[in-house]
């Protein structure tokens, strides 16, 4: 059998985690292909229903990326992705699902190695926890 | 269906040694919406534009996925190529497959397969992208300048002269911030005060400006072109229009207070001018000192005052002004020398901070510009200069480099040398950093000439024996411990941005860095401009810089607000907030998720309409939205949607 890829979603706010995704790529740094990217202005336009959406269809992992605190180009928009996040990784474990295949970062424009050291820290515990389970909402 | 054409670049080999663009250019040519695709080596060349240009034409596109470096490179070149080509920009959507793809992979088989999926992704958003026009508002041609010092005045006279009007807001009760109380300038060693004055009474004359001294920024809203600013103004207990310079009121007040403008080796009274020379040129009286205010215990000045320009009843005002562009130009502050109790500042009057030392040096200073030391106004023999005080030592202080101290402190042993032959200075330094035009000669000439010892090596502590202090450190050229004896020993504190900044870059919600100095936008590429839109940055509120920097930085970021002001209208980005009407139960859930205030409820209709000028289109509306009413322009739910079943296909 091969081995098992991982799919994931990444939701990247614009500001920073996006410029932080681009400054690891020129800066050269290797981690692994499986996050795709969705860019977004800012990490509170990711819906709950997009995660469910990611997950129901069959990716096994969904990584939402923002601003540090008090540095959202929004004033406030990653608090809110905050809140939302800590409510849906209760609905995902009512779900029967394991939260940690949803990952929220605060990754700055500088943080290149961050980024990356994330998206490889992240596709390694998706990859350890197999994948994802048929989501029974009855 | 949309008629969607696709190039993929290689960039030289930079995608193409990861990304198997020929195969992707084949696998995709069939792909729904496709109607043609191509790859080329460099997309972002003529021939590369040109490629798109004709393929607009002959395959009658209506839609472009350039797959590509990141959008922060190539995305406006090529929404021009669109609009040359007479489509609307807004149907462009780059895939990144080289900063989050082939820069970031290996092997090519892994290369390949995200990159298709991050092209797809890319066909999929455009294929529901609507045509966008940029929101458009007019221009209020009028800069706020806010900080009246060197960099303040400078951006202030180049605005004003070019046309414009410009309000200053100034925290203190005149003009001038830390130059004014400089004694010479490095490296020419020409007066302060000589070279700032006549700029600063060009301001207070100049038609096009309008100065508000003790008064601070309450609040901002608005946004880029249309800002509503509201001033503070403290009680102006003398009206600066019936005063005449008299000076009456001081010489009768009872009061006396540290002087501020000395750095505290002087004193003042309670009702005083800053310097004779303060802009504007009247009298303050200082309310948290006054004995007449209330009680009515005193009342000596208003008795005095035969002008009648003293009124103790005067009330701070609220001034509201309609703005354009802001130019943060609030200046620094010492690093609070507190922090290093083992230097004895406080304890020891004969330690002194480099500002206190421009005081001593400066004509117009406590001592007339002889140098006596504060404590017994003995004329100092041995003097001690301790450089990176507070600066470049993460561990205990200031991580950076506070970058004018070597120079200032080249200047102060120098002016020292010039009014005290026979005066032995000492500098302990850690480099000596002289990058400036003319600043190597300048310490050149100091060494070779002045007879200035400078020492390699920390200062650890600094303590009294008998009428001596001593400076005990650590010689790191011999390895040997050393100390020095010293009549005055002076503190090269390290610059921090200014007291109250914090708060004020709170009101105005723009980036700082970790150190509390503004950020700007792009650090080589747009450094005078803040990454919120309309505000730009003048002087060491940026960062730590000496006089010629701040002024041609404040110049820099005047010609950036000019570039606005001559606008007729600024253009918003189209990617907002928009609702749906049908769906909108007028919840207004999302009115409160709104940081701008950029939604209403309609009450009339009940539904809930968006300011398309205030959204700044961040979405934090559209996923509160229960009923799925809010929705992004070009980034429907719809469109996320379809993103992510791309990716959870895996093909």
């Amino acid at each position: 059998m091969k081995d098992f890829e991982p799919k994931i979603v990444c939701f990247l706010c614009k500001w920073c985690t996006y410029s932080g995704a681009d400054l690891a790529g020129t800066s050269r740094m290797k981690y692994p292909p499986n996050g795709v990217i969705i860019k977004t202005l800012c990490s509170s336009r990711v819906d709950p229903q997009h995660v469910l959406l990611a997950l129901s269809e069959g990716c096994d992992g969904v990584f939402i990326g923002g601003c540090h605190p008090g540095d959202c180009h929004y004033q406030s928009g990653n608090y809110k992705t905050k809140r939302r996040v800590i409510l849906l990784k209760k609905v995902l474990e009512q779900l029967g699902l394991n939260s940690s295949r949803l990952r929220l970062e605060w990754i700055s424009a500088s943080e290149g190695k961050k980024f990356a050291n994330t998206m490889k820290e992240f596709t390694d515990h998706i990859k350890k926890l197999g994948p994802i389970p048929k989501i029974d909402c009855t | 269906m949309k008629r969607i054409g696709v190039f993929i670049c290689h960039c030289g080999i930079n995608i193409k040694d990861t990304v198997d663009v020929e195969r992707l250019t084949q696998e995709l040519e069939d792909y729904p919406g496709v109607a043609y695709i191509e790859n080329y080596m460099f997309m972002c060349s003529d021939p590369g534009q040109n490629t798109i240009k004709n393929a607009i034409r002959e395959h009658k596109l209506d839609g472009i996925v350039v797959a590509a470096c990141s959008p922060t490179l190539h995305e406006s070149t090529f929404q021009t190529v669109l609009k040359e080509s007479n489509l609307n920009e807004f149907q462009l959507e780059i895939a990144n497959i080289r900063e989050q793809c082939s820069w970031v992979h290996n092997d090519i088989e892994q290369g390949t397969h995200k990159a298709r999926l991050i092209i797809k992704t890319a066909i999929e958003k455009l294929k529901l992208n609507e045509s966008l026009y940029p929101v458009s508002a007019p221009v209020t041609k009028k800069a706020l300048v806010i900080g009246g010092g060197i960099s303040g005045i400078q951006a202030a006279l180049d605005i004003a002269d070019g046309g414009y009007q410009v309000v200053m807001v100034e925290k203190k009760p005149s003009i001038g911030g830390h130059m004014i109380q400089l004694s010479e300038t490095f490296p020419t060693l020409d007066c302060s005060q000589c070279i700032l004055t006549p700029k600063m009474v060009a301001l207070s004359k100049h038609k096009n400006i309008k100065l508000y001294v003790n008064s601070e920024l309450e609040s901002i809203d608005g946004y880029v072109g249309n800002f509503n600013v509201k001033i503070k103004q403290k009680a102006l207990y003398v009206d600066p229009a019936k005063c005449n310079l008299c000076d009456d009121c001081t010489e009768v007040c009872p009061v006396l207070v540290p002087n501020e403008q000395e750095e505290g080796l002087g004193w003042r009274k309670a009702i005083y001018i800053p310097f004779p020379q303060a802009i504007p040129a009247t009298y303050t009286l200082d309310v948290e000192n006054c004995l007449g205010l209330e009680p009515i215990a005193c009342g000596k000045c208003r008795e005095k005052c035969t002008a009648e320009a003293i009124n103790y009843d005067a009330k701070e005002t609220i001034i509201e002004e309609e703005i354009g562009a802001v130019i943060v130009a609030t200046g620094f502050d010492l690093y609070p020398v507190e922090n290093i109790p083992e230097y004895g500042y406080g304890k020891y009057p004969d330690v002194i901070t480099s500002l206190q030392f421009e005081r001593i040096l400066s004509a117009t200073g406590p001592t007339g510009g002889e140098i006596y030391r504060p404590s017994d106004g003995k004329v100092p023999k041995e003097i001690v200069f301790v450089q990176c005080s507070g600066s470049r030592d993460p561990e205990h202080h200031l991580s950076y480099c506070s970058k004018i101290c070597c120079m200032y402190t080249l200047k102060h042993a120098k002016l020292y040398k010039h009014k005290i032959h026979n005066g032995q200075p000492y500098i302990f330094y850690i480099d000596i950093r002289a990058g400036g035009k003319r600043y190597e000669e300048f310490v050149q000439q100091a060494v070779s000439e002045e007879g200035i010892v400078y020492i390699r090596g920390k200062v650890a502590k600094i303590y009294k024996n008998g009428d001596k202090m001593i400076v005990m450190g650590m010689d790191t050229l011999s390895g040997k411990k050393i100390e020095v004896e010293a009549d005055l020993v002076v503190l090269a504190m390290g610059i921090v941005p200014s007291e109250g900044s914090h708060d004020l870059v709170k009101t105005m919600k723009i980036n700082t860095d970790d150190k509390g100095f503004l950020s700007e936008a792009h650090p080589k590429l747009r450094p005078v401009e803040s990454l919120q839109a309309g505000f730009y940055l003048a002087g060491t509120s940026q960062g730590p810089r000496d006089i010629p920097d701040s002024v041609s930085q404040a110049s820099g970021a005047a010609s950036k607000a000019l570039i606005l002001l001559s606008s007729d209208k600024i253009y918003h980005s189209p990617i907002i907030a928009w609702v749906d009407e049908d769906l909108c139960s007028g919840c207004t859930i999302c009115v409160g998720t709104c940081p701008y205030g950029a939604r209403e409820l309609n009450q009339v209709s009940k539904v809930v309409e968006v300011n398309e000028i205030l959204c700044e289109g961040c979405g934090a509306c559209i996923s509160a939205c229960p009923s799925g009413a809010a929705q992004q322009k070009n980034l429907t739910d719809n469109q996320i949607d379809n993103m992510i079943k791309i990716i959870a296909s895996g093909k």
